[in-house]
Order: structure tokens, then sequence, then C-alpha cells
């Protein structure tokens, strides 16, 4: 069964949006995601879907509303200026795919 | 049982008839560890050996390590002889697999973590080892913590041990099988819209999200982070409380951790319940949930009234915007907290790459499966510059209308009752193909996480195919120990909780 029915996605009345394939091949560039050609339809699918059922919240007024960004309005704390953390260098690149002489190996960036 | 797998396993002390080990409420494993019915090496070794022969059936464990779970085991019964025994010292323990674990896999689920063994301990392992509790393993979960039905994770899906071909919910369902199963008296759980609560009302089993900022983040791996919050799932309230008095407690490593005053979150048990005020939300029992949870809850809720309790109308109007909302915070904070995996500090990389950017677009490709790239799409869709207001600033505004509806509910009721899924176990593959319908599942408990506050699912009742069916209840901020008695007052009455799965010994 279907608890809830999701609003049926329309393009025509939305003020917002009609996601397109580009915009899905933009969104993976920026996320650092290959999505080849063939996938993009598939992944385009399911986001008109999602997003069909996220474009709810544009029937709301949220005039004046402030935004809440968390559940417990929390001032940060400040610790004291020193040294916590003990060298566990060689510990944490243990890990690590390539590692060489204590330092993280990638493809060069500067030719 | 399968052919070949002994009916329940007991301990050499214990004399026929006498309740076998896996059976007991993690309370009476502590109580036998107490009062010397058994070692903690013998009760491990029981649990182990019934990981082993059950495990696969169910796929609920992606890690076990029975030396070092042994020698934990061994570490307890010295500190026990040396008079330096708490309530969960020698008792065993799962932990989801969010949650890094010295030496341990800590997968959370994904391929993108499958080689990474964790070089230290989350606070919740680190608060648990420290009150004598023995690491039992690590169960499975959905990949990332993203999924409602435990489908998604790299290391396939747990089978529910109602009906093996129904799903146990999720995230956490490998805890909630585990649990259930009663391959661990208790298990570690961690909830962001549902993945504690959800998982534990299809698994017939009890869990707590508490209020966010009890129970440190430190070292589980993120998925939202205004959201995220660990808990216990066991099989009575009493337990529940036991795991929170370890796992809860102030650490300055997660800058959200609370500063607050150590509680005991068992010390409400037993209190009398005349004259509470439940709150009972329209919106929870209106179309969509199914008439056979319907019909179980307003049975939870007439025992609550013979207990003494009063039920007040409340309503959530906002509640229905949940979901929605939720599919762009969540998604908009996993965006940012998972581009962390490129494949240069731990976990995988590709093996074939030309360049730096390459690298990183194969790593994370084939690192990461289908939902988990969905939601990091989305997140980085509405974080992308002419989207922002309109999608995630709106959001959050609608969050703060979700937590005053909740607020206002509060002011007439002590407590709020409702379904904790709209439905019993669904299918494997029944909603694997559509993502919203797979969303619309965790209706109830998303707007918990929104507000931050504290909620638990117990089982209070069969459907018609005799699958279980959970109770939420959601108190107000830090009301965990009046919630817990809540509960433990309707465990009291009933016995739902002590149900088992068909081919489980009670």
């Amino acid at each position: 069964m279907i608890p809830y029915a999701a609003p049926v996605f329309n393009s025509d009345t939305s003020p917002f949006m009609a996601l397109t394939r580009e915009d899905v091949l933009r969104a993976a560039r920026l996320a650092r995601i290959r999505v080849d050609d063939a996938e993009a339809d598939a992944v385009l699918e399911q986001l008109v879907r999602i997003f069909g059922m996220i474009e709810e919240m544009q029937a709301v007024d949220v005039t004046g509303v402030e935004p809440m960004a968390h559940a417990q309005d929390l001032t940060l704390r400040l610790r004291d200026d020193v040294v916590t953390e003990a060298d566990q260098r060689a510990l944490f690149q243990s890990v690590a795919p390539r590692v060489e002489r204590g330092l993280y190996l990638v493809p060069k960036v500067i030719e | 049982m399968d052919a070949g797998v002994s009916p329940g396993f007991r301990t050499r002390r214990e004399s026929p008839g006498q309740t076998p080990v896996h059976t007991l409420t993690l309370k009476a494993l502590s109580d036998g560890l107490a009062a010397g019915a058994f070692s903690s090496v013998e009760a491990t070794s029981l649990f182990l050996k019934r990981i082993k022969a059950l495990g696969p059936k169910y796929n609920c464990f992606v890690a076990l390590d029975e030396e070092r779970s042994l020698a934990q085991a061994r570490e307890a019964d010295r500190a026990r002889v040396a008079g330096r025994a708490g309530a969960l010292t020698g008792v065993p323990i799962a932990h989801k697999d969010i949650f890094c674990a010295k030496g341990w896999l800590s997968s959370c689920g994904s391929k993108m973590l499958s080689n990474f063994v964790s070089p230290y301990d989350a606070h919740v392992v680190e608060k648990l080892i420290d009150a004598g509790a023995v690491t039992l393993g690590k169960t499975n979960m959905d990949e990332f913590a993203m999924g409602s039905s435990n489908e998604t994770s790299w290391y396939g899906p747990v089978r529910n041990p109602w009906d093996t071909q129904t799903v146990p919910g999720g995230s956490s369902g490998g805890s909630a099988a585990a649990v259930a199963a009663r391959l661990a008296p208790g298990a570690t759980g961690t909830d962001t819209g549902g993945s504690i609560r959800q998982p534990a009302a299809l698994s017939g089993i009890c869990g707590l999200k508490p209020t966010y900022g009890v129970v440190s983040r430190y070292g589980m791996i993120a998925f939202a982070s205004s959201l995220d919050q660990a808990g216990p799932m066991a099989r009575s309230a009493e337990d529940m409380g036991l795991m929170l008095n370890a796992m809860a407690g102030f650490d300055a490593r997660d800058s959200t951790s609370l500063e607050r005053p150590a509680e005991d979150y068992g010390r409400d048990l037993g209190k009398d319940l005349s004259g509470l005020r439940i709150g009972l939300p329209s919106e929870f029992f209106a179309d969509g949930v199914a008439p056979d949870v319907a019909k179980a809850v307003e049975a939870a809720i007439a025992q609550y009234k013979a207990l003494g309790c009063e039920t007040v109308e409340v309503t959530l109007p906002n509640m229905r915007l949940s979901v929605p909302v939720y599919y762009v915070l969540a998604p908009a904070e996993a965006s940012s907290n998972l581009a962390r995996f490129d494949g240069v500090r731990y976990g995988y990389r590709t093996p074939k790459y030309r360049d730096l950017d390459e690298m990183y677009e194969k790593t994370r490709a084939e690192g990461f499966g289908a939902e988990v790239k969905r939601r990091i799409l989305i997140g980085t869709y509405v974080l992308s510059h002419g989207y922002y207001d309109a999608y995630y600033i709106r959001a959050q505004k609608l969050r703060r209308l979700i937590a005053q509806d909740f607020a206002s509910a509060f002011a007439k009721c002590d407590v709020i009752m409702g379904p904790t899924s709209p439905t019993t176990a669904f299918r494997l593959g029944e909603k694997a193909a559509d993502p919203v319908r797979m969303y619309l599942s965790d209706i109830y408990t998303i707007a918990v996480n929104l507000a931050g506050l504290p909620g638990l699912s117990i089982p209070c009742g069969l459907d018609g195919k005799g699958l279980p069916v959970g109770l939420q209840i959601i108190g107000d901020y830090f009301r965990e120990a009046q919630m817990l008695n809540v509960a433990h007052r309707y465990q009291l009455a009933t016995d739902w909780h002590l149900r088992a799965p068909p081919d489980i010994d009670a």
C-alpha cells in the first residue's frame, strides 16, 4: 500500500523547476561523481519523482519564519588554545590507499 | 528452525528447564553474570556460536572477531572477580557498522569503506567498553544509513527474522534483526529519520532515539549531522535504559554534544502513570495507516487508559511536510559530509585513472551505491546557486514550523503516541524500485528528528500475517527517563515485547 499519496509533479504549474538532464550532469560534476550518458536518464527519472514530492514545500507560506538549522539553540564552545592531539600520522596513514614517506599520493595536479 | 541448528544452547551450569541464556533480556543477563550463573566468556561464546549458525540466514552481521570479543569477555570476568563490575560488565553488545571501532571493519554498509579498519573508537564504543561491555560484532545496515529497508547495503539485504521474505526495516536493520533473532541481547543503532525506531517496529523489538545532542556523534560516520543521533536497540525499556546510561554523556569532540549532568535513565521505572496525558495527533491516525497497525496501536492506547492515563487530541499540521523537508535537508548535509570520501586518505580508490578529477569521479561512482549517489546529487542540487533559497532555506523554515507544532502539542500533553510506521514489514524488493514510496515509510518518524525530540518504539501487537507492530512514544526534550517508564509500565502489563519470531525460542 502507498501510505500517503505524493503529489503529481507538474512542470507547467510548478514555479520552480522542470529538472533536466543537464541539471543532473551538472550536479554530478559538482559532486565529483561520474554519471555516464546511459545512467543519466534513469537518474533523471528518479530525481524528477523525488522533486515532485519535494515541491509540496512550495505550497506553504513561510513569510517571517526564521530558518532552523539545528535542533538545539547552541553556542559553539571554545577550547583552550593548547595541543590536544598526539601524533598518530603513521596509524592514520596505515589505512590510506597510497602513501609514501608520510605523504598521501595522488596524481600529479601541476604539469 | 533450520535443520542442523540445535534449538538453543544452554550453558554448562544451567539445569534443564532453566532459561537458555540467549533468551534472557539484557537486564536478566546482567543479573545472571552478577550472580555467577554464567561467565561473560560463556555468554559471549554462546552468542558467537548462535551468530555463526543463524547470522547468515538473516545476513545481519558484517564482521565478527571472536578472539577480540573473547579477550574482552575474559577481561570482564577478571574485572568482576576484582570487584570492579557494573551493570554492563561482560554483557555482549553488537554495534551498527556506522560506529568506528578500533581494529574492526567499519564499513557503514558501503563498498567505499569495505576495506576500512578503524584506527580509533567512536565515543559510544569507547563508553560501552569502559562500562565493561563486550563488542559482539558489527551489524549490517543501509549504505551510509540511507534506507528504510536495509536493501541498500553493499553486503546485501538483511532478512527479517519474523519472515525472511520481508525486510527488517532500516537503516539499523542488522541490529534490529540480531536482537529479534536473539543473536545479541542489545545493539547500538543510529536514527537520522527513523533508522532506530522503524526497524525496531518492523522487527518486533524496542529502540530509542534520544534527544539530539545527548549521545556524542564522535566516530559515528556522518550522514546528516543536524539530525543524526545514536541510541540503544534491545528487548525491553529497562534494557534500553541500561544501555543509554552507558552511551550518553558530554563529549568535547562533538561540537553539538550537550553539557548536561549525568542521568540515570532508569530512575523513573515503576512510577505510577495515573494522570499521564497522552497526546494523540489526528495526523497519525489518518488514511494511509494499515488497518492492522491502527488496531494494535489503538489497543495499546486502551491499555494505557486502563493504567490510568488520559488521552488528549493534539494536531501536528505541518507533519505532512516532514518528508519533503527531510529530503532537502538530509541530502544537503549528506552531500557535504560525504565529500570526504575521495580515495585519498582512506577507503576505496578506483584502480585506473589518468588524473585527479578522474580519480575522484570514478572512485565515487564505483564506491557509492545508487541510493547514496542519488542523495548526494539531490543535496548538491538544492545547495547550488539559484536553488539554495527555494529549497534549502525554505526547508529550514518549515523545519521550524514542524518543531513549533510539537511545542504546541506538548503544552497539552506529556507524551505523544501513534504508530511508528504506517505498515508492518514489507516484502524484499517491494519498494526498492520506487524511492518516493520507500521514503514515505518514515512518515511518522522523520518529524521527531527535525525537531530534535526523543522518540522510541516498542512492540504492541502482530498484524494478520503475524508481523510485529510498533507503538511510537515521543517525549518532550530530555524526557527519556519518563518515556522509558511509560514503555516499561506497558511492558509490565503486556507481553508483546517478549514474543519471538516463529522459529526463535522466546
